[in-house]
Formats: structure tokens, sequence, C-alpha cells
């Protein structure tokens, strides 16, 4: 397993428009591996969270849950069932781990994985700051329909972080860290300030800013949307999925 | 990987894409808001030294009909020059294939904004009034708006109101009428049927049915009937209502909004001219008045006559009651 956030441009995930359902199905073993690497990656983080706060796990039971999930996709071959007419890969995602999940419990005494089973290398500390610094109260959460909600703005939240990561490691790569700094105070922090405050600050003239936001967040919208279309089984997917998460812009 | 925020994901989803102005005369400014079928940035047109703002489509769309609408918007703005209506300065495409124009910056506020500090009642009249003229001016030219509501409606910094975002206008077809804006540019009448255009809460009877070739002048008029009422009963500043509607003004927006086209005014100027004579104390053609209250009418016109004369013959009368004793 690499890096959770390995970066789609430049990184080790070719720049085809194969999705990860296509490739997790493909002959060629390698091809197989960065499959799953992508399909963990804009996973993980949202199918962990959901087990420890709808099922109440404390987080070394969720870890394995969410290990034998990744394992049980790969061996049950469980993509191989899926069918984008039918729903969208985060809600067959989410119903499969519910499964997982609901089957573990019933069979508490099930002998645990080893050996030759899967194993990610997961960032769970990672993970449970987040939950931290989101406060969330699993007693607010109290409706299937809400944890649904829950789920969907995790994924969200998963693939806006890879995909702010990659712009990172772009913006470094491209020696523009002033852009990615820009980027970070006005549209993530949220700082409430001008552009001629911005500029002023860094002492840069207005329509620099301007270019280099403009500029960031162009990239990061074509990061997202990269991640987002090798999670997406069709074009059609894609565009549907693409102007739900964006607001009807692309 | 850094965490973010409820908010930021809410910001990230939000994300204006700034458009990239290179090769045009314009220096992209700031954000300023967002339309149907795409955004509305501050610029500096770099050649005039002067503020402007631009409205483009948020993706190229060539020979699309988003691309269409937008190109028409502007024509129909170039078509209308009446101070009421913000001049359009340009149209034309990015590089990246995207259609905008350039038009005024208007500074100032949104309707709804600027009535909150309006208190008076003849203000509020005079502004629907002018509101009215823009529009009449466009009907004169066969072109309705369509889309009539207050965040339409933007109030200058000198009290200047402007008619913004004709981006529904609609040309009417009109065989003897020679519109620059026409032709091509005008959205066929049938071929939108079944298309809700409009705004629910200010939008027509016709407009909601979809039956867009039905669409005439009175179906502005309809809204302008609600922009009236809106623009009476708007609460000022920290207060929970805003004015009574008496039974003239009451009456007047009946008669703009009533289901049958054919009994409402039927021209823009009718429904002027009913305010215009509310404002004057003047009766109005869509209330009958009874004798009460066109006593009180009356009184209410010739007040500071009717005291003067009052407190003169109860002077007088007092002087003969104490010069008899």
């Amino acid at each position: 397993m690499p890096s959770e956030n390995a970066p789609i441009a430049g990184g080790n995930f070719p720049l085809t428009r194969w999705s990860v359902v296509a490739a997790v199905r493909s002959d060629d073993p390698a091809e197989r591996a960065r499959a799953l690497d992508r399909l963990c990656d804009a996973y993980w983080k949202p199918v962990y969270k959901y087990i420890r706060l709808k099922y109440s796990k404390a987080p070394d039971e969720a870890q394995d849950l969410t290990q034998g999930f990744f394992a049980e996709v790969l061996e049950r071959d469980l993509l191989s069932r899926f069918d984008p007419a039918k729903s969208r890969l985060r809600t067959y995602m989410r119903l499969c781990a519910d499964s997982f999940v609901l089957n573990e419990i019933k069979h508490a005494g099930r002998q645990k994985r080893g050996g030759d089973a899967v194993h990610l290398a997961l960032d769970y500390s990672a993970a449970e700051n987040e939950l931290d610094k989101q406060t969330i109260d699993p007693a607010t959460i109290a409706s299937p329909e809400k944890f649904e909600e829950f789920f969907e703005k995790e994924w969200i939240r998963s693939l806006f972080s890879s995909a702010v990561e990659d712009l990172r490691q772009l913006c470094n790569t491209r020696e523009k860290e002033a852009a990615f700094a820009l980027f970070e105070s006005y549209d993530l922090a949220g700082n409430n300030v001008s552009y001629s405050q911005l500029a002023e600050a860094r002492g840069i003239s207005v329509s620099d800013v301007t270019n280099q936001l403009a500029w960031a967040r162009r990239e990061f919208r074509r990061f997202a949307q990269d991640r987002l279309r090798a999670v997406c089984s069709t074009e059609e997917e894609f565009s549907r999925e693409a102007k739900a998460l964006f607001g009807g812009k692309l | 990987m850094p965490f973010l925020s409820d908010q930021a994901l809410e910001r990230l989803r939000n994300l204006e894409i700034a458009p990239d102005l290179s090769g045009t005369r314009y220096s992209l400014g700031e954000f300023i808001a967002r339309g149907g079928m795409g955004a509305v940035y501050l610029a500096e047109d770099r050649k005039l030294s002067r503020r402007v703002a631009i409205k483009v489509l948020d993706a190229a769309d060539p020979g699309g009909q988003r691309a269409d609408r937008l190109e028409q918007e502007a024509r129909i703005l170039a078509e209308l020059e009446h101070p009421g209506i913000v001049p359009v300065h340009e149209l034309g495409r990015l590089a990246d294939g995207r259609v905008f124009y350039a038009m005024k910056f208007v500074e100032g506020a949104r309707l709804d904004q600027f009535l909150a500090r309006l208190p008076s009642l003849s203000e509020r009249l005079r502004l629907v009034l002018r509101i009215c003229d823009a529009v009449a001016f466009a009907h004169s030219r066969g072109i309705l708006h369509r889309d009539l509501k207050p965040a339409n409606i933007m109030v200058g910094a000198f009290g200047e109101v402007l008619v913004m975002d004709w981006g529904l206008g609609k040309v009417l077809p009109r065989p003897s009428r020679q519109s620059r804006a026409g032709g091509d540019v005008a959205p066929g009448g049938d071929s939108e049927d079944g298309l809700v255009v409009g705004t629910p809460g200010f939008m027509s009877p016709e407009q909601t049915a979809g039956s867009s070739s039905a669409l005439d002048e009175r179906s502005d008029i309809f809204s302008l009937g609600r922009l009236l009422e809106f623009a009476v009963k708007f609460p000022v500043g920290g207060r929970s209502a805003g004015l009574p509607l008496s039974r003239p003004l009451r009456a007047i927006c009946d008669r703009a909004t009533t289901p049958d086209r054919a009994l409402r005014y039927q021209a823009v100027r009718a429904l002027s001219e009913d305010i215009s004579r509310y404002l004057d104390g003047a009766p109005v053609s869509a209330h009958r008045e009874n004798w009460g209250e066109r006593f009180l009418r009356f009184y209410r016109r010739y007040q500071p006559a009717i005291l003067l004369i009052a407190a003169y013959l109860l002077m007088r009368t007092l002087f003969v009651i104490y010069s008899r004793r």
C-alpha cells in the first residue's frame, strides 16, 4: 500500500481513464494492486469513521473491521457485483461495509484474519485526530439517513483532502508555494479578508492575488475531478457526480 | 494530509473558478455573484481605467444553449439603452471558449437591502415607479424580462434604480417590429413551451404553467404587482413588519396580480399611472371608493388648507361669541 495521498499527476497511478471498478478486475496484478490502492485511498477514512460512529466501535475494533472489510472487497471480488446503473459506488461501498460489519458482529467468535490476509498500512491516528476535531456526538446522528449523510460528507472530505494534498505537492514541485499559501488562507482557512488585504499583507498586487488564486483553484478542481473520475465507472456517472459535487459548475 | 473543516468543504464545493481574462482588455477582480448560467466578477478595463462587471459562463459551451442564452442577454441589454437598465460594453469569448460580456459595474444595494433602510411609503412607491419605467421601456422594444424579483433590482449609490439579469428575457415575436436583438437571438417562442422560467412567488400563473408562447407584457405586470406588494410590506431594519397596504394599494396589487390576464392592467403605463395617482392623493382606477374613503382622501390631500380654514372658522366663531357678551 503506497502513501494514502499519492498524487495522480506524476504519481504511481497512471493517467488513464480506467476506473478502479474496471481496474480492480484487471488480469494485470500490478494494475489490480494500484486500483485497490486508489479505492482504499478514497474510502478507508469514510469507512473507518462510519464504523466507529455507527456501530460505536472502539478504535482497535474499528481498525480490525476496516482492514477486514477491504480484505473482503479484494478476496470476494465484491466490486464485480457492483452495477453502476443501480447505485453509486459509494452507496454500494457503504452497504457492503454495513453488511460486513453486521456479519462480523453475528459471528463474533470468528477466527481473526492473519497470515496471508491483505493488510493495509493506514494512518488510523490521523483519522482519530480528525474525529476529535469534528467533535461529533453519535447521538446527534440518530437515523440511518443521517449516517448516510455522514458517510457522504466523509467521502467528500477524503476526496478533497487528497486533492488539496495533490495541489500542495504540485505547488512545491513548481515552486508556487505562494499560490498554495493564498489558497490555504483564503479558501481553506476561510479568513475573512479581501483580496486587497491579502495583497497588502504579502506585498503583491491584487491582480497577482487574483491570478494565483485562480490558478490554485483550477488545479485543485482538476485534481478533485481526476480523483473523482478514478472512482467512477462511466463517464456519465462521473459527469453526474461532478455536477452534484460542485453544484453544477464544471 | 490536511484536515478540512465542514466550512472548508462547503467553500471548496462552491469554489468559483475565476475565468482567465488574458487576451482581453480586462484584469480580473473579485467574485461578485452567481446566476443560473454563470458568475459575475468585478474587473478593471485597462484601456479606459474603469471598473466593470464581467458575466461569464461556467464552462465553454460552443454553439450550446447556455452560450446562446448569454449572447442573447448581452444583445437585449445592448438594445435597451435606458437609465434603468444596466448598459453592456462588450460581448466576447475568452481564450478557453467561454462566452462573456462586460457591463457597467453597479455599486449599490439589492432592493431588499435598500428597502430595509427606507421607511417612507412615498419613497418606496417612487422606487417602484422607476422599476415600472424601465420595464415599460423594454416592453416598448418588444422585450419581456420574465424574472422580475427583488434580487434582480439594484439601487445605486445615488438612488438610481437598475433592473438587472435579463438572462430569461424574451423577444416577443412581432412581424412589424424590427428588433436588433430579434431573429437569431430570440429564444424560440413555442420551442420553450413546457419550460417553466421565472421565480416562484413572483412569476405569473401562465409562467408557472410553462406556456412560454402565451406570455406577453401582462406576465411582467404580474411580477411588478408582486414587487409593489413586496416593496410596501418589506420591514424596515430592526422591525418585524413592513408598512400596511391601504385599500387602494391593495386593489392596485390585486389588479396587477389577478390570475386572469384579461383583468390585469393591460400595460405597465396603466399600473404606473395608478401608483402615481395614489401618490398624488387622487382616486385610483383599481378601486371604487365609498363616501367615507373619498372624504378621508380629500382631507389628506388638502389637509393644510382644510386645517387653515377650520382654524379660521373656529377663531371667527369664538370672536363672534365673545364680542356678543
